[in-house]
């Protein structure tokens, strides 16, 4: 590297040596070789501080709060249009000639529909129901639902014909899918003791499960991806199987767990030899179109004989809902939408910052879609990408999906800081690696209950949303934009969100 | 060795053509009952014959399977007496596929373990993205020739095509083709080439061999030439003598050309496209 190949750092990491107490644990948790241990000087030093990318592993782990990181102090002159961002990207690519390659989900500055909508409470036309004292329903089924029932007597028994397995949820939030492999094994087995004890889904990702948490697979869905990876007979038989298409991260774009990565744990899951290059290609090579999805999920009954949910996870783009469309005609007992923000172990930076839209326009379009053409009934739409907190599960649901899907907050709660190091493998929190020895920084113990507590917090509040609603079943809040109003900047948004601007009165006889 | 139990299913009682369904509920209640060799006659077109069977059974089939023939198995010896539409073996875990004709597009997609046997042609992206893992190694043999993308994505396992024509072997052409059927002394030379295009592209794992010679235009990205030894035929060997007796081919035949072998460039062929430092 030549000298003028050098960018100025992101961070400054310093530390108070009077605080200093000497113990290098900050050196022990740095993975990015920042801080270093001076034996001789029996005192920690900043090494590189370019190498810092402000995970805060050392500053949480300092007994003397003696660590700080700031935005490194030299100046770019300014300049609206050429931005830091856009020059670092610049200097980066002339260097290696590469794709640049980043971890989480889409961090550029656009607008948040969630942000521009507000919902309705209950106030004296219609009584709130008390939620921590009377029932509130959440409890949700995923799977497909027939448009009606028929019942029959037969032998003195009441039989119901044309069912479809249905899966019961104990909240209408499952975990997204992320690989063993994108995170690590005990992060993995973390999410999968909580969605047990909560009574909810985790996706499997794209990579089988592991031998080892076979007792967890009723939680799972098994998610058929065009790599094939780990999918056997057994495999099919988690609670439900996903096809997966694509990623809201990275639409149109496949995966690739770089041979590095492809460790003992790695190989003994997906089926694949060590240190080989875990290859996912962009399209699934036995599906061209919607007749060849319909095959594949024809397929997939067949092989589990109508036992199991089969369901389809889609990128949200342009043409979502006649997509979404699409999948419900081929046969799909659930589809998921994965919106703009969702995020990703490793993805190019270009795609996963430009390409989809945002989730919530995706859902409230394929909600109305599918309810004009008539088979809403059928599917279950479960969305996410993403979800920051309950307020934005509340009016995804609001917006009409069924289930809403978080991962990213489930990483946040096991100690992620967002620092989108995870195409690296270093990850200081033990979650983005496939390192045994990082990995074994996560406790499962503390993990699990964090990310039960998470689960149940959300479970909780909307609980507490729906009661000041005056909705006692959370089926009743499903594609209730009635319910939602719009206050962003934008009036033709809240046409495509189909919710009335906030304020908007209904005349008496008529609009 | 315990005795077969045999069972014949007709998939088109009285002249009603039985939907996939209600054959492969036919078929499983079967190999539930304890059946080991299981007819099915009168076979046009139906899917998924086979999915996602375990047991170690047996199913002949009579006439032209649909599509996804076996799909997500991990047992069955499946034998079709007569052609296969796409995606034969799709997701393949183990037992054995073999079609006494042709099968077209993207067969063994995916496949983990086992092996596929075709007489006849294949259309493209044969063995795409085929892998192995320790013992379980599959294999695809086409007897015919094939098409564009061979061996796409291939990540384990072996691709053999043979360029072998057996348009005019079969002695009666209105009796099903069986190992019987084949009149040795007719099996012909394809003229031409037996593979197209992009031959192995982006492969990173397996091998695929050629028999005969393979242009260098044919070669996908990352696919190279590798020098066809010994232990190649070793490899091969057992492969081509199940070959041999399922079509009633003379092995001196199959040996007589010699072999091209394709291999990848290197086990990571894309590692160096893509970069993570943090900007």
């Amino acid at each position: 590297m030549q000298a003028q190949d050098k960018t100025i750092p992101r961070f400054k990491t310093s530390m108070d040596l009077d605080k200093c107490i000497k113990c290098g644990r900050c050196a022990v948790n740095c993975p990015f070789g920042v801080i270093e241990f001076d034996r001789e000087q029996k005192k920690p030093v900043v090494v590189n501080t370019g190498n810092c990318v402000a995970c805060q592993r050392c500053a949480v782990y300092c007994p003397g709060e003696a660590i700080s990181i700031e935005n490194y102090p030299v100046a770019y002159a300014p300049h609206a249009n050429w931005t830091p961002w856009h020059l670092r990207g610049i200097f980066e690519q002339a260097r290696t000639g590469g794709i640049l390659t980043t971890g989480m989900g889409n961090d550029r500055a656009y607008p948040i529909v969630f942000d521009y909508l507000v919902w309705d409470a209950c106030q004296v036309t219609n009584p709130a129901i008390d939620a921590l004292r009377e029932p509130v329903e959440t409890r949700t089924f995923l799977g497909r639902k027939p448009r009606n029932l028929s019942i029959r007597e037969v032998d003195g028994k009441y039989v119901m014909d044309d069912t479809y397995p249905n899966v019961m949820l104990s909240t209408p939030l499952t975990v997204g899918h992320m690989s063993l492999g994108s995170i690590s094994y005990n992060a993995y087995t973390s999410i999968l003791r909580a969605v047990s004890e909560v009574g909810t889904l985790f996706g499997t990702g794209e990579g089988g499960l592991h031998p080892s948490h076979q007792a967890y697979k009723k939680n799972t869905i098994s998610e058929v991806a065009s790599g094939r990876f780990g999918v056997s007979p057994d495999y099919l038989y988690g609670a439900a199987i996903e096809i997966k298409i694509g990623q809201g991260a990275k639409p149109g774009h496949g995966g690739q767990l770089p041979g590095e990565k492809v460790t003992q744990l790695i190989s003994d899951t997906r089926g694949i030899p060590l240190g080989t290059d875990a290859l996912s290609p962009n399209p699934q090579h036995d599906i061209y179109s919607i007749e060849d999805l319909k095959t594949l999920i024809a397929a997939l009954h067949e092989a589990t004989e109508y036992t199991i949910p089969v369901g389809v996870k889609v990128a949200a783009v342009n043409n979502i809902a006649p997509i979404a469309s699409g999948i419900v005609r081929a046969g799909a007992d659930f589809l998921t939408i994965d919106g703009f923000r969702g995020a990703t172990g490793a993805a190019p930076r270009v795609i996963r910052d430009n390409a989809g839209i945002p989730v919530e326009l995706a859902v409230a379009s394929v909600d109305q879609h599918l309810r004009n053409e008539g088979i809403r009934h059928q599917i279950t739409l479960i969305a996410g990408g993403s979800l920051r907190s309950s307020s934005d599960l509340v009016k995804i649901i609001a917006l009409g999906a069924d289930i809403g899907m978080i991962s990213t907050a489930v990483l946040i709660a096991m100690g992620c800081r967002m620092c989108q190091q995870c195409p690296t493998g270093k990850c200081a929190w033990g979650i983005a690696t496939g390192d045994p020895v990082l990995g074994k920084r996560m406790d499962i113990n503390w993990a699990s209950k964090r990310v039960s507590n998470l689960l149940r917090a959300w479970t909780a509040d909307l609980d507490e949303v729906l009661g000041a609603m005056g909705i006692d079943a959370v089926d009743s809040l499903i594609g209730n934009r009635d319910r939602l109003r719009y206050i962003g900047p934008n009036p033709h948004e809240a046409k495509i969100l189909g919710v009335q601007h906030a304020g908007s009165r209904v005349e008496i006889g008529g609009e | 060795m315990e005795q077969a139990r045999k069972i014949t299913i007709d998939a088109e009682p009285q002249g009603n053509k039985l939907h996939y369904r209600e054959l492969n509920e036919k078929i499983r209640k079967a190999v539930r009952e304890g059946f080991s060799h299981i007819t099915v006659n009168n076979v046009s077109g139906q899917r998924f014959i086979g999915a996602g069977i375990k047991e170690r059974v047996t199913i002949e089939v009579y006439g032209d399977a649909g599509l996804d023939t076996g799909v997500f198995s991990e047992g069955p010896t499946i034998i079709i007496h007569g052609n296969s539409e796409y995606l034969l073996g799709n997701t393949l875990n183990g037992g054995e596929l073999v079609v006494y004709g042709d099968s077209w597009d993207i067969t063994g997609m995916g496949a983990r373990s086992g092996r596929i046997f075709v007489m006849g042609e294949g259309g493209s992206r044969i063995g795409i993205h085929m892998k192995e893992f320790k013992d379980k190694k599959p294999a695809i043999v086409y007897g015919g020739r094939v098409k564009q993308y061979l061996g796409e994505y291939m990540a384990g396992g072996m691709i053999i095509v043979l360029g072998l024509d057996y348009r005019d072997a079969v002695i009666d052409r209105k009796k099903p083709v069986t190992k019987e059927n084949i009149d040795p002394g007719k099996i012909k030379e394809y003229q031409g080439d037996i593979v197209q295009s992009y031959v192995g592209a982006g492969m990173h794992g397996g091998a695929i061999y050629v028999r005969g010679d393979v242009p260098d235009k044919y070669l996908g990205i990352y696919a190279v030439k590798d020098d066809y030894n010994e232990s190649d035929r070793e490899l091969l060997k057992p492969v081509l003598e199940r070959y041999s007796e399922l079509f009633n081919t003379p092995a001196d035949l199959l040996w007589k050309k010699g072999f091209t072998k394709i291999m990848p460039i290197s086990s990571r062929p894309f590692g160096k496209v893509y970069n993570s430092t943090p900007i």
